[in-house]
């Protein structure tokens, strides 16, 4: 579960991360209160506008209707409402969303922390993640911050260090202090930097994330050091034990159809495909939506119905798919082994009946456990339903529907 | 031979009592598996499918010679039964639950990893060695007894494979499904290990799909010490970057995770690769030289 940059940081203040102190805003009315607010715990009247939306590139990512970019420097009260408005209700298109974009419902006024001082201000690169390879926590760090780290790992790979961290004692001093030094700082910053880390790994483990990155992580003029930005995935499978992080869901942030099928228990992903698909386990559904583009289609989504596919559960499964108005044609496959393939013909029978009809061509493959029986059923129901026993028939089917 | 589980493995279940572990250790019964009892904490003492229950695992490993665990619990308290399983001297423990948080598993793998056992899964079908024993929930029957063995991530499709395997002529060994989660016990590379030292396993069959190296890492492994004929399929050619497809671990991340980069290397390592999944049969039977 992906979080916004206002929930993660509030997320690292609770850990003692020194963080861009900010106030979230979702109308343009209150947006000058809200800045005054801010002016008083900050000292400053200069302020960051920055769109929260669920994808990064949003400083040089462009609003649709205004042509604002998606983080804007606000120099003074006077300038604040016409900089929010310019986000705020806007679409924001980046490199990594649709072209589209995403609607921003909410902005952080944040303070300006690059302000002029005795030492030159530096911006670093920090995350915590799992490192698959190694089976446990890697702190990822980098003298580059402020960019792009996939560039930074291509162009300059030897700025990019990784600290393990040992899963029985957890992080040390020493690693601590070894990031401070790689990352080139002395006294204070030296300090703030060492504290810095410890926090930030305390919010990674005590939240149970997947992903916790910080960039920049910068050293402000008079040798603080702050998080500036936050981009945080929690671990979905660790929410049950942090209802206070669940609730920080932003289904809005979501495509619906995705939430709609999340809560009838379904596991689906939207693609862009023409043929959709409805499998029961996620390795054979990715393996049936490689059949489809091996037969000449594209797959439209994956879905994963699960061990049960009875009539209610595909029924649901063919109406979330039918959203979907690219679908050509629908190919379920279910390999049934504890479930009788009988039975899920009998489900996919039955749903289509309630359905009144169906726009496009069905393919059903069932293969295991009854599966001759089931064939049986679905060629006597009369529907417009092509049946398969073998996986290549299937696909032969799906070619021939297509042509 | 055969490997992890055979006719003599001594089998518990965690989470005994509960519905799915009612279900599948009555499944493994049914199938001739030598289930000797199951652990719920609370009812030690009972019977349950006609078997005892303990309260603890270390009890019963005392009281039936336990080997083999197999666990249903719940993913909460998933880590701690693995652990607890180890601590209780099984030497096999294989972990149905899926769902368990990837920080739990982090602990219970480096604190498992100081005793002598082997852990399958979590979030897999089991293993089944045919005819001797089902140590998990996919549908027996397909596994008719032969020479191939199966290495899998994914549960259906493992059952795929199987399917196609029989009718293309051949049979299985043991099929061992890993498991779809980004921390699992036992790695693609260990389980094509296992079955290149199996003297009835005569060609393998390795799937995996999107995310992670341990496919890659197997083939550079049987590249240098591959015995047997390898056939592979990688699911998730079609798979966006970055969007988790159902397994936990099934997520590109990277340009080395992608299936298309996957296939490659297994290519360069001397897999026979086949770009559909209808294939794998008839291509192993190809390779293997049998005539449907």
């Amino acid at each position: 579960m992906n979080l916004h940059e206002y929930q993660g940081k509030s997320i690292l203040a609770n850990y003692g991360v020194a963080v861009q102190r900010g106030i979230v805003v979702d109308s343009v009315e209150e947006s000058v209160a809200k800045a005054k607010e801010l002016t008083k715990q900050t000292g400053t009247e200069w302020f960051v506008v920055k769109a929260q939306i669920h994808a990064g590139g949003r400083g040089k990512g462009v609003i649709t209707e205004t042509g604002s970019n998606g983080v804007v420097l606000a120099k003074g009260l006077d300038k604040v409402e016409e900089k929010v408005k310019g986000i705020l209700g806007g679409h924001l298109v980046t490199k990594q969303t649709s072209k589209e974009g995403k609607r921003v419902n909410k902005v952080l006024l944040a303070e300006d922390v690059y302000y002029p001082g005795p030492t030159e201000v530096k911006e670093f690169y920090m995350s915590v993640l799992l490192d698959r390879e190694k089976e446990r926590n890697v702190i990822v760090y980098s003298t580059e911050g402020g960019m792009d780290i996939e560039s930074v790992a291509e162009h300059t790979p030897h700025l990019i260090f990784k600290e393990d961290i040992d899963p029985r004692v957890g992080l040390q001093g020493f690693q601590a202090r070894k990031i401070a030094f790689n990352l080139g700082l002395s006294g204070d910053a030296f300090k703030g930097m060492v504290k810095f880390v410890n926090a930030l790994y305390a919010a990674y483990v005590g939240c149970d994330a997947s992903m916790f990155e910080i960039n920049p992580v910068l050293k402000t003029s008079d040798n603080k050091i702050i998080a500036v930005d936050s981009k945080v995935s929690l671990d979905g499978n660790s929410l049950d034990r942090h209802p206070d992080y669940a609730a920080m869901r932003d289904k809005t942030e979501e495509d619906p159809t995705e939430v709609e099928a999340g809560e009838a228990g379904l596991n689906y992903v939207k693609l862009d495909g023409n043929v959709g698909c409805m499998v029961n386990g996620a390795g054979l559904a990715m393996a049936t939506m490689d059949i489809i583009k091996l037969s000449g289609g594209n797959p439209a989504n994956f879905l994963d119905v699960g061990g049960t596919a009875n009539a209610e559960r595909v029924e649901k499964a063919f109406r979330i798919i039918l959203k979907d108005p690219n679908v050509k044609a629908i190919l379920i496959n279910i390999f049934g082994g504890i479930v009788r393939c009988d039975r899920v013909a009998q489900g996919i029978v039955d749903a289509y009946k309630n359905m009144g009809s169906i726009p496009v061509p069905i393919i059903v493959r069932l293969q295991g456990t009854n599966a001759a029986e089931a064939k049986a059923l679905i060629d006597a129901s009369g529907l417009n339903v092509h049946s398969a026993v073998l996986l290549q028939e299937a696909s032969d089917l799906v070619k021939s529907v297509l042509k | 031979m055969s490997v992890l589980v055979n006719k003599n493995s001594k089998v518990i279940v965690q989470g005994f009592t509960g519905s799915e572990g009612t279900f599948h250790a009555s499944q493994m019964i049914e199938y001739g598996t030598n289930v000797v009892g199951g652990v719920t904490p609370g009812k030690g003492g009972t019977k349950h499918l006609d078997r005892p229950v303990f309260d603890t695992v270390a009890d019963a490993v005392a009281k039936t010679g336990a080997d083999v665990s197999i666990i249903f619990v719940p993913p909460a308290f998933a880590a701690d039964a693995i652990m607890e399983a180890a601590n209780g001297g099984i030497k096999v423990i294989i972990t149905i639950t899926e769902g368990i948080p990837v920080a739990d598993m982090v602990k219970a793998k480096e604190y498992i990893s100081k005793y002598n056992c082997r852990l399958i899964g979590p979030n897999c079908p089991g293993v089944i060695t045919a005819d001797e024993a089902k140590v998990g929930i996919m549908p027996g029957f397909i596994f008719k007894k032969g020479n191939i063995g199966i290495v899998s991530k994914s549960g259906t499709l493992t059952y795929e494979a199987a399917d196609q395997v029989v009718k293309a002529g051949m049979g299985i060994t043991t099929a061992i499904g890993i498991g779809g989660d980004p921390i699992i016990g036992t790695t693609t590379k260990q389980a094509v290990e296992l079955l290149m030292n199996d003297p009835e396993t005569h060609g393998i069959i390795m799937i995996g799909e999107i995310g992670g190296n341990l496919e890659a890492n197997a083939a550079k492994w049987i590249k240098e010490h591959g015995t047997k004929p390898v056939v592979g399929f990688i699911a998730g050619v079609t798979a966006p970057v970055g969007r988790t497809m159902g397994h936990a671990g099934a997520i590109v991340g990277g340009e080395n995770d992608t299936a298309e980069a996957k296939k490659r290397i297994l290519r360069e390592c001397g897999i026979h690769v086949v770009d559909s999944p209808a294939q794998i049969g008839k291509k192993m039977a190809e390779v293997m030289g049998v005539k449907a």
